[in-house]
């Protein structure tokens, strides 16, 4: 594992290696969190990481930044923009530039699927994709993994069913490669307007109505829904959304006892997810959150230095 | 001049012919003609507490007392009648017609059911107009009222209507009638959008920039007229986008008013592949050619146009061979400040509904459409495309039944005219085929049964 640009490229031992990493990392984390220290786990002192973001996010590079930390390495944060010059030169001259000064892994994000592929080719440190267009979201993909496994105990054999704009959701392809390789089955739910063209290919069922879906999940994951101009033309308005595709009250009563739900962030309060459920105890939103934090620990320390968490795996194995 | 009749025409109302007599129904030894369940036979057929209780040969069903016995000897029988295609101009419009004028001029034209289009004041693009159409129509209308909702806000083919919402008040499909969705992107994203919904998309399939100011068909008559032409092509274009934007999402797609050969050639090839896709034929558009523009009457002014007689010939084959599904009225009531005024100027389209009977009758009489044809093409097609559980005279279904005096020679005067409109071609001339029965429910919402 030189990158990790896609969820589909990662094997089924793979992933179990970094939910380890994960999960042994968990109550170092907690502990430290508690007694208010950072560089709680030094696997990558002396470390620098960049955070090169192309498009604007907040919740995503605040985890990486945090994950940085606390493995002690140093997070250089780079916003660029997309749009001063030629797509193709800015990345390359960028991505250059950076290499040059020396840093040892790059967290990229771009609104261009492919583009962490394109730079991996043109970089010899490790690349992360931390989203490309609606093509992947591979760190969000393995702590959702996470947070249904610290939950359910296993995802094979469970249902899990993804609500939203599938077909312009980088996370939802994401989830749906690695739950499948972990034996889950997945279905997702949408007006056909959301939906990507034969959803089928993507070894998915699909429903347009939440109702014939939602009594056989295990887990339902709810996406952002985000009314812009282009996408009026999707839907109609968000309160048609939220009247037939949102996890209301009415809907979640629906769901069989254990069921839990997920949302990646920020919540659209009303639209596709109601408060009340947002905030019910069936709602792990916040575990997602600090297992995020876990999870790109674990990501980082096996591109940067696997020798050496495997050495910390192997004496702070019982945590 | 023609306009004077117009004035004439709309001027006189009040026409009779409505009752509302129920109960107990025996029709006796009427041709009884119900496509969907193959039935074409003389015989006696008995309504009962408005549903359709029985149908036995002649002399079969007993009398009994109370019973209001027709002798239907010599008539048609049928389904009552559909109409797919209808303006009901209420809200907003009602100077030109409303929903209980409307209704009561297809009752009197044989329509037991219609279905309404979206582009009134406001557009149905909301569940608030839809559910108040449904409301008013439960209130005073004479027929069944099923509603077309828009596909985009305000017709102006730029965002998604509130589909879901229309539905679930009530509305069966949806359209744009009149305003054609010219964003192909759009239109694929609405025929997506209403399979969540399992509702067919109804599409008025023109080219707006090239039907642009045209006010009839494009021909060397449009040339020596010196009107703008409206090419073929206009509609062709749209059909042949509709198909592959059918092909693309297997939406079902229903294709109003064709008017042109070619245009049906592209439905012919869809149908051959498979596609959910079918298509009306109004009753100008199987009867009238260009060659009536001669006069400048607004009264020929529709949208599409007349076309020419070649077109006229393959639509009439279409609707003989069902490649054409079903005949919809498109009654588009336009008052005198509509019609009455320059030939640019003026409204499109006609009313229908009292005359489209008699009008395609004529091709059952002339022998080119058989009489099961005829009857599917205005009962169990729409009701098919419409998804409603209609258009057939099966025992314990609602008891909507027309029943024709098809040898009757008539001519459609103002004073019959039901509908607040008068801008029809039809007027004063033979026709021959005339409705004298129409049960919505078991209840005779017309009635000229001596």
């Amino acid at each position: 594992m030189k990158h990790l640009l896609a969820a589909a490229d990662l094997s089924p031992e793979e992933i179990r290696f970094l939910l380890n990493a994960a999960k042994k990392m968990a109550p170092a984390l907690k502990r430290e969190k508690e007694a208010g220290r950072s560089a709680s786990l030094p696997i990558l002192t002396g470390k620098t990481i960049v955070n090169l973001f192309f498009e604007n996010s907040t919740r995503t590079r605040m985890s990486f930044d945090v994950a940085i930390r606390q493995l002690g390495a140093g997070a250089m944060n780079f916003a660029a923009s997309t749009s001063s010059v030629t797509k193709g030169e800015t990345l390359i001259d960028t991505a250059k530039n950076i290499e040059a000064m020396g840093p040892h892994a790059i967290v990229v994000r771009h609104s261009s699927a492919g583009s962490p592929h394109f730079l991996s080719k043109n970089v010899s440190v490790p690349v992360i994709n931390a989203g490309d267009g609606f093509h992947e979201h591979p760190t969000q993909g393995l702590l959702d993994l996470y947070t249904m496994e610290e939950k359910l105990g296993t995802v094979a054999g469970k249902r899990v069913v993804i609500m939203g704009d599938i077909a312009h959701s980088r996370v939802a392809r994401s989830n749906i490669h690695l739950l499948r390789k972990m034996g889950a089955s997945v279905a997702v739910c949408a007006p056909p307007t959301l939906l990507p063209p034969s959803p089928e290919t993507l070894g998915v069922d699909y429903a347009y109505r939440p109702e014939e879906l939602l009594g056989d999940a295990d887990v339902v994951m709810c996406l952002r829904i985000q009314l812009e101009r282009q996408n009026r033309m999707q839907i109609p308005s968000l309160s048609e959304y939220s009247a037939f595709w949102g996890l209301s009250l009415e809907r979640a009563a629906l769901l069989k006892p254990g069921c839990i739900i997920l949302h990646p962030g920020p919540v659209n309060r009303g639209v596709e997810l109601d408060t009340e459920v947002a905030d019910g105890p069936r709602s792990v939103i916040l575990d997602q959150v600090f297992n995020g934090v876990l999870v790109r620990m674990a990501v980082l320390a096996t591109l940067v230095d696997r020798p050496k968490l495997e050495k910390w795996l192997a004496t702070n194995g019982n945590g | 001049m023609e306009t004077d009749n117009l004035m004439k025409n709309a001027q006189i109302k009040s026409p009779g012919g409505l009752s509302e007599n129920s109960g107990s129904i025996l029709i006796r030894g009427a041709r009884i003609v119900d496509p969907a369940n193959r039935l074409n036979f003389e015989g006696d057929l008995w309504v009962d507490d408005g549903k359709i209780r029985a149908i036995e040969k002649p002399g079969a069903i007993p009398k009994l007392p109370g019973m209001w016995v027709i002798e239907g000897k010599g008539f048609i029988a049928m389904p009552g009648l559909i109409d797919l295609h209808v303006h009901l101009r209420e809200p907003g419009l009602e100077y030109k017609e409303s929903i209980e004028t409307g209704t009561r001029a297809a009752a009197a034209g044989g329509f037991s059911s219609i279905a309404c289009m979206a582009n009134t004041n406001p557009v149905n693009d909301t569940p608030y107009v839809t559910a108040y159409i449904r409301e008013k129509a439960k209130a005073v209308a004479a027929c069944k009222v099923h509603i077309v909702g828009a596909v985009t806000k305000g017709l102006k083919g730029e965002e998604l209507a509130e589909i879901g919402g229309m539905v679930r008040e009530g509305a069966v499909a949806i359209s744009d009638d009149g305003m054609p969705v010219m964003n192909s992107y759009l239109m694929r994203k609405a025929m997506d959008y209403a399979k969540a919904f399992g509702i067919p998309v109804i599409s008025h399939a023109e080219d707006a920039n090239l039907v642009g100011k045209g006010v009839m068909n494009e021909s060397a008559l449009s040339n020596e007229l010196g009107l703008r032409g409206i090419p073929a092509a206009a509609e062709e274009i749209m059909i042949a986008r509709e198909v592959a934007l059918t092909r693309l999402t297997r939406c079902p797609v229903h294709i109003q008013h064709i008017s042109t050969a070619i245009g049906l050639e592209h439905i012919r090839r869809a149908k051959q592949d498979g596609l959910p896709i079918t298509a009306e034929a109004s009753p100008h558009h199987l009867t009238l050619t260009e060659e009536c523009m001669r006069a400048y009457d607004t009264s020929y002014k529709m949208s599409p146009p007349l076309r020419t007689e070649k077109d006229v010939e393959a639509l009439i084959d279409g609707v003989k061979t069902g490649l054409i599904d079903a005949i919809a009225t498109d009654h588009a009531p336009h008052s005198l400040i509509d019609k009455a005024v320059e030939f640019s100027e003026a409204s499109n389209g006609i009313i229908g509904l009292q005359t489209a009977v008699p009008v395609t009758f004529e091709l059952v009489n002339k022998g080119i459409v058989s009489l099961d044809r005829w009857v599917e093409s205005f009962t169990v097609a729409p009701a098919k495309l419409l998804n409603l559980a209609l258009g057939t005279l099966r025992i314990g279904a609602p008891a909507d039944l027309t029943l024709l005096d098809p040898k009757r020679e008539w001519s459609f005067t103002p004073e019959m005219n039901h509908s607040k409109s008068a801008n029809s071609p039809f007027f004063g001339g033979k026709l021959r085929g005339k409705v004298l029965l129409t049960l919505v429910n078991g209840v005779a919402k017309f009635s000229e049964v001596e």
